[in-house]
């Protein structure tokens, strides 16, 4: 009785791990194909994701892209390693990581795809800070001001003797390189004693539940929250690029006035990758439907530029167009296009 | 039948033998790692520094500000705990007839079996929203909240575990103490409590290592900001809750930065290890033996 009883226990045990087993390594779509790998930024993320979904509801037939948030400096190194087919950049590649894909033996094809504001946001009950200028955000977030500048009125002298609650991207970022260029003037130094996260959503939280807090976060994620933070005008004491304070949105951006925390977003194609005929059809995708990236609250390039990026794609032109690399303040890619000619 | 029972006996002692290895194996990595962190930073930087910046251009390597985020949020959850599990750990088993305390206790230890992860949603959209309008000084990610609902989640293992002791006392301790004219209250917190003592307190400090030794709840709801205060209003940062925020980001392997979180994990394994043999100690030293 019982030796019948342990042989069907062993059946049902082994039917059990053979179709676990099986499940496991079927693959999820029909036909396969290789899968399109990206990895990098979390702030192009949105749109990496966007145009993956329409890629995979337009080819069912072909696995749908992952994309990965590792930050943009994570993306790179599994770029550089070869792991990823594409990787998404909120910063130029810097001389490190162009070494490193040198070494790896690893050519990238470098593609504008979109423009982005850095917001200074804060809590919707907060009725003071109605605009800031770029010398006061270098005292609040510079690594002098840590344990230091803690309270509202040490930025500005009439805003009020109540602490001031830091928020803002963590160090694997490149929003939080550029944040920290376009304010401190040296990227990746700032003080320590903020809260920092990789997830954006984070920060959303944190500023919009908290009455005394400040924080930087990507345009996108402001406009999927609009009614829970506020978006505070920039001054880059500038008047030549719009003077006073400018509060960012599409116009300012593109058109070059919300200095100095402007920025365009990137995707990187592994030149190997270029070859396969789905990575070309995905990536065109970028260039065609500049409605996603509207519809996730990025900025649009303007067309001459699609269409440059769009040229370099099909000319496999590799390597980058920031010969000093990384973050760059002030850059637009009109001025980038004029040097090309 | 005979020929399968030394097959058995080699399968089960496998088993334990992983078990063992595993230990074995975490706490070799983790010395490892933390020995090679304690080379570039000095023991008492670590220990004693009043500032955690690791990840910044300008590297401090100050554990206290973890350490004193983790006590913070555990003492909070403990002060729920305790008085609450303790009491009805006491009304369970001295007061609830039998067919209350049937429904009750598997009831209550369902509050263990709630994700983590819903408690940390749980702590950051409800618990803190509504505490905020009580306190209005209090910011969005605070210790206080998910302190708060720490307690909650481990009320179980202290009300389940001090229940169990307390039903172990023998019949003949209270039917002397009624004889003696004493009331059920008295019975129940002179008698049984005092008997049942090392049992509560092994429960107690098995939860209190399970408040250190947690993870997604102050991830989410707590803030990622190393700062040294008692202060429960304010964004703390945990030892659990720094180790997730350097494994979510991207921090390159054999770096510094990539050391600190197994020197972390190394403080907090100790810190639990000691709280369990402080807690099998109890239990021995304190037992009460009935014959």
């Amino acid at each position: 009785m019982f030796h019948l009883h342990f042989r069907v226990a062993l059946v049902v045990l082994l039917v059990a791990v053979a179709a676990a087993c099986g499940r496991g390594s079927q693959p999820s779509g029909e036909g396969g194909g290789a899968l399109i790998t990206l990895d990098g930024s979390s702030t192009v993320f949105p749109i990496a994701e966007a145009v993956a979904e329409e890629y995979g509801k337009a080819n069912p037939d072909i696995r749908t892209p992952t994309v990965g948030i590792s930050g943009t400096g994570g993306g790179f190194q599994k770029f550089c390693r070869g792991e990823t087919d594409i990787s998404n950049a909120s910063r130029p590649i810097r001389p490190a990581e162009i070494e490193a894909c040198g070494k790896a033996g690893i050519e990238y094809i470098e593609l504008p795809i979109a423009y982005d504001g850095l917001a200074i946001v804060v809590n919707p009950g907060n009725t003071w800070a109605t605009e800031i200028t770029v010398a006061e955000l270098k005292t609040l977030w510079a690594p002098e001001a840590q344990g230091k500048v803690t309270r509202w009125n040490q930025v500005r002298g009439s805003w009020p003797d109540r602490e001031i609650h830091l928020f803002g991207a963590g160090v694997d970022s490149g929003t939080y390189d550029y944040f920290t260029e376009a304010t401190v003037g040296q990227e990746g130094a700032s003080r320590g004693d903020f809260t920092s996260s990789e997830d954006d959503n984070v920060i959303v939280q944190g500023v919009s539940s908290d009455g005394l807090a400040l924080g930087f976060l990507p345009l996108a994620y402001v406009e999927q929250n609009r009614s829970r933070l506020t978006l505070v005008p920039v001054d880059d004491g500038k008047p030549d690029n719009g003077a006073g304070p400018i509060t960012p949105s599409a116009d300012t951006v593109r058109g070059g006035t919300y200095q100095p925390l402007s920025r365009p977003l990137f995707v990187y194609v592994s030149r190997k990758a270029a070859d396969r005929p789905e990575v070309q059809q995905f990536v065109e995708m970028f260039f065609s439907r500049d409605d996603l990236v509207r519809e996730v609250g990025y900025i649009e390039l303007t067309p001459p530029i699609y269409e440059l990026a769009r040229k370099h794609f099909a000319d496999r032109r590799v390597g980058t167009a920031f010969g000093e690399g990384g973050s760059q303040v002030g850059m637009t890619l009109e001025a980038l296009l004029a040097r090309e000619r | 039948m005979k020929r399968f029972e030394p097959l058995i006996e080699w399968a089960l002692f496998a088993c334990a033998l992983l078990s063992v290895g595993t230990t074995a194996g975490i706490i070799v990595v983790l010395a490892v790692e933390t020995f090679a962190f304690l080379r570039e930073v000095p023991l008492t930087d670590f220990l004693f520094g009043t500032e955690w910046t690791p990840l910044f251009a300008s590297p401090q390597f100050g554990v206290l500000p973890l350490v004193a985020g983790t006590v913070l949020v555990s003492a909070i959850a403990m002060l729920v705990a305790l008085p609450m599990g303790l009491l009805s750990a006491i009304y369970l088993s001295e007061y609830a007839d039998e067919r209350v305390r049937r429904v009750v206790k598997p009831v209550l230890e369902i509050l263990a079996g709630v994700p983590t992860v819903v408690y940390g949603y749980f702590a950051l959209l409800f618990v803190t929203p509504l505490l905020q309008r009580v306190l209005p000084g209090l910011t969005g990610f605070n210790a206080l909240g998910p302190g708060i609902v720490m307690g909650i989640m481990i009320l179980p293992l202290v009300s389940s575990l001090s229940e169990d002791a307390m039903q172990a006392v023998p019949r003949g301790l209270r039917e002397g103490s009624y004889a003696l004219g004493a009331t059920r209250m008295q019975t129940s917190l002179r008698v049984v409590l005092p008997a049942a003592f090392s049992g509560i307190t092994a429960a107690c400090i098995l939860a209190a290592s399970r408040a250190v030794g947690e993870t997604m709840i102050v991830a989410i709801a707590a803030g990622q900001q190393p700062r040294l205060t008692l202060n429960p209003m304010l964004p703390i940062e945990t030892m659990t809750a720094y180790i997730v925020q350097v494994s979510l980001g991207d921090t390159p392997q054999g770096t510094i930065e990539y050391r600190t979180i197994f020197a972390v994990g190394m403080l907090l394994f100790l810190g639990t290890f000691l709280l369990n043999l402080v807690s099998a100690w109890l239990r021995e030293r304190f037992r009460e033996e009935y014959a």
